[in-house]
């Protein structure tokens, strides 16, 4: 790449944004060259995707200048900045999923004849585009019926057709295994040699350093710097995001120090032969005060499903639940709340964060489910506890009356985190708890989960990330095709390399 | 930015302006309308006949906006009207004693059960069955005259009753009973949702019912609740309607009541899309669709141009409240201001 000789297809300078109460952008710049990969860099709420959202239109600027192509652009909404030639594939695919592959991708731009839509044309450009990035898939077949992967690859193609010059790709591999991401690279690496400038978002450290050529550090709604990837070492790297001394990574490195569980008590929680058709084949999972079990496996392994079980999100329709050595029957999440379990979905937007209601609305919900809608939860008690979580978290903004919705995704889950806590669960179960969110928040949470299961209380674990799992866990389960093939205790000679054998083999070896 | 501008765009800015053009346009019609006076010791004027007028619609609506809040909606509140009177009426008037209270009483505590069962049907369809709240309710909006017609045996009942009567008519301490029959409903379920944490959790489960389900909300049984009041308070409102007419007339009782109270709804600043919820604003959006309603008599506009006038008004408000006329006329005076575009996630 020859940096110097190419002008930027991006040029954004002095960029302000601010929402009420907060300042979401003050004064930055940032450019785009052609033919690169860069990536946007910051803790949650630095102002990423801020400023992702003004480069596409979706917000007016306070002040500042967006030069695009050489043309200075004011974006009057997403569709303006569409036209300009910036397009965005988004964490959450942004596709209509009961329309064919075809539709989907050429959407607003079908090949017509004599005024109507030519289908035969249409789904055959459609498969051009597709072909071009090695996606062999039949156009007819409904979107719904490819794995969020291959739909991703499908919102690339769309983009494509729009005739991107600048492509934005905001955490495109959260949800994707090792192949699918090494899948997307090829795409991405492709399109960068035809010239086009790609803007990259994730929270995984690996996958910036194997794709991206230069970045761009954020903190706190301001620039950091613009650096090559190549010459900006991880420590480096993370020390500019999180703008203080690593102390939070190296507590994390020996944080291994677990606390000792006693296994010959009564299981807080037991699972006989629980099970759902369908969702999970019956499995036997004991879960003992103080202790935290990990559950691994790939994603649609089934972990979710277990968890939904455990907590009554989903009821079981074979096997037996004990909580503290008494049957239960957990038929719904009530039934969970009243017996102190809680259960924090992985899917933050549709199953947590209630988004119009407040940071403090959302904090004390489960309280007051708890207590169901006579009782309300007394204005002193809920300030308190508000307060406190607010606190002992580090919810940024700190402010208690800020709409949930507005806040990174990495505050949300404090938020949740906070829901969770205010009821004084004895066990809870996080459903990928770090998903999408920066390494200081990351370690954060690890750190809370270890300081209270020190404190007794019971914690089941999910994470894609087997280093969390490993670093966490007293115990793992683990989990392939919707069963639980094997159960592991933690110990020095379990490294990710054992776990992933095990589900490699479907727990044979163990 | 100045006072004025912020009171401009507070959501109910518009339809009160639009409330006190329609008074100011109606006294300068006649100008005794905005008078109260005290005839027989009750009051009388515009003002009180706004109130009363108004206590149908503002019992309809009430229920309608918890339903709303919710995402749902609740189309059969106007047959259920029919139902209430035609139920009620016909024990009245089958009883040898009609103009008795324990009877009177006696036949709007049948006029409830009955209406309650409607509304435990309704959230049925809806909480348990997952049927879409539009059709479930629409099925009683059809069917629920029938039943009604099948009640009256086809015939406009008729019956003579004082106490009955008194409910639309009567007034105590100068006030009319229907008004404060509303007004009671308004203020308990006002100081309900809002002192206990029934509102919160109705709004929370029409913001995102399944991450409320998750928290442990019983969504359900909140959902079914609100379907259940709002056909108690659609009852009560028929019993209303059909006390001012004496007869319950199940073609025409509370007919198209349900456009009328989801515009109140609306011009209350409560989304159909459902979440936030404002009783006042209800109460703001009844008081102008009621007062619409009778100033255009008072002003005199040719019948035939009522309905167009009324659409006018209608169209006037709703633009006014618009987010995006509101930013076009904010624009003019304010460049530059960032305006958040949803965009679906």
């Amino acid at each position: 790449m020859t940096e110097q000789s190419t002008t930027p297809i991006v040029e954004m300078t002095g960029i302000s944004i601010t929402f009420p109460g907060v300042k979401a952008l003050d004064g930055v710049d940032f450019r785009l060259l052609p033919g690169e990969v860069h990536a946007l860099m910051g803790e949650n709420g630095a102002g990423k995707s801020t400023l992702i959202k003004a480069l596409t239109g979706v917000y007016g600027i306070d002040s500042g200048r967006i030069v695009v192509g050489g043309v200075e652009q004011v974006f009057s909404g997403p569709a303006a900045a569409q036209a300009a030639g910036v397009s965005t594939v988004y964490q959450e695919v942004n596709l209509t999923d009961n329309l064919s592959v075809a539709e989907n991708v050429m959407l607003g731009h079908e090949i017509r004849r004599f005024g109507v839509i030519d289908w035969h044309a249409t789904r055959k450009a459609a498969r051009g585009y597709l072909q071009a990035l090695n996606l062999d898939i039949d156009p007819r077949s409904s979107l719904s019926s490819h794995s969020l992967a291959v739909q991703q690859l499908v919102a690339i193609s769309r983009a494509m057709v729009v005739d991107a010059r600048v492509l934005i790709l905001d955490e495109p591999t959260s949800s994707l295994d090792a192949d699918e991401v090494a899948r997307l690279f090829d795409v991405v690496r492709t399109l960068r040699d035809r010239g086009v400038a790609i803007l990259f978002v994730s929270h995984f450290l690996d996958q910036i350093y194997a794709i991206s050529d230069r970045l761009t550090v954020l903190r706190n709604g301001t620039l950091v710097g613009e650096y090559r990837t190549e010459e900006l070492s991880r420590v480096e790297l993370v020390g500019k995001m999180i703008g203080r001394e690593l102390e939070v990574l190296s507590e994390l490195e020996t944080s291994s120090e677990r606390a000792v569980v006693d296994w010959t008590g009564t299981p807080y929680l037991q699972a006989i032969g629980v099970g759902r058709k369908g969702s999970i084949e019956p499995f036997d999972l004991d879960i003992f005060p103080g202790e935290i079990v990990g559950l691994a496996g790939l994603l649609g392994s089934g972990r979710t499903e277990l968890a939904r079980l455990l907590y009554g999100a989903d009821h079981a329709d074979s096997g037996e639940t004990r909580v503290a050595g008494e049957p239960v029957r957990l038929r719904n999440p009530r039934a969970g709340l009243s017996r102190s379990i809680v259960f924090s979905s992985e899917s933050r937007k549709t199953e947590g964060i209630i988004g119009d209601l407040t940071v403090r609305e959302n904090i004390v919900l489960g309280l007051q489910a708890e207590r169901g809608w006579l009782r309300r939860v007394p204005s002193r008690k809920a300030d308190e506890v508000v307060d406190r979580y607010i606190k002992a978290l580090g919810v940024r903004p700190a402010n208690p009356d800020a709409i949930a919705g507005n806040l990174s995704g990495g505050n949300q889950q404090k938020v949740l985190l906070a829901r969770w806590l205010a009821t004084a669960p004895k066990l809870l179960i996080l459903d990928e708890p770090t998903r999408g969110i920066d390494v200081g928040a990351k370690a954060e949470i690890q750190k809370l989960v270890a300081e209270l299961a020190s404190q007794g209380m019971s914690v089941v674990f999910i994470s894609a990330e087997l280093d969390e799992v490993l670093r966490l866990s007293h115990r793992i389960a683990v989990l392939r095709d919707r069963r639980k093939v094997a159960e592991l205790v933690n110990s020095q000679d379990v490294t990710t390399d054992v776990v992933v054998d095990l589900i490699a083999s479907g727990g044979t070896s163990a | 930015m100045t006072g004025l501008a912020q009171l401009t765009r507070h959501r109910l800015f518009w339809p009160i302006v639009a409330l006190f053009v329609l008074l100011l346009a109606s006294t300068l019609k006649h100008h005794t309308f905005i008078e109260v006076t005290i005839r027989d010791g009750h009051l009388y004027g515009g003002p009180i006949d706004i109130l009363r007028r108004s206590s149908i619609l503002l019992l309809v609506a009430l229920g309608m906006t918890l339903v709303i809040a919710t995402r749902g909606i609740d189309l059969s509140v106007g047959a259920v009207m029919a139902i209430a009177g035609a139920v009620t009426l016909s024990q009245i008037a089958d009883s040898p004693d009609p103009g008795s209270l324990t009877t009177v009483a006696l036949a709007m505590a049948t006029g409830l059960a009955v209406c309650l069962v409607i509304g435990v049907f309704n959230g049925f369809l809806v909480a348990v069955l997952g049927i879409q709240p539009i059709i479930a309710t629409l099925v009683l909006m059809t069917a629920g005259r029938g039943i009604a017609m099948l009640i009256t045996g086809g015939q406009i009942t008729t019956v003579t009753s004082a106490p009955y009567k008194a409910l639309a008519s009567g007034f105590w301490l100068g006030l009319p009973i229907a008004a404060l029959i509303a007004g009671f409903f308004f203020a308990v379920v006002a100081v309900v949702t809002r002192r206990t944490a029934l509102g919160v959790l109705i709004e929370s489960v029409g913001i995102n019912p399944v991450a409320s389900r998750l928290a442990g909300v019983r969504a359900r049984t909140i959902i079914w609740t609100v379907y259940v009041l709002c056909a108690l308070f659609a009852c009560i409102a028929g019993f209303l309607q059909s006390s001012n007419i004496m007869a319950a007339d199940s073609n025409n009782a509370g007919l198209f009541i349900e456009l009328d109270a989801i515009l109140a709804v609306v011009i209350g600043g409560t989304s159909l899309a459902g979440g936030k919820f404002s009783l006042t604003g209800t109460l703001v959006g009844v008081l102008v669709i009621t007062t619409l309603t009778l100033s255009i008599t008072v002003i005199g506009i040719p019948v035939n141009a009522v309905s167009l006038f009324k659409a006018l008004v209608v169209i006037v408000v709703c633009l006014l409240q618009s987010p995006v006329v509101q930013h076009k006329l904010r624009a003019r005076r304010r460049k530059a201001a960032p305006v958040p575009v949803e965009v679906p996630a």
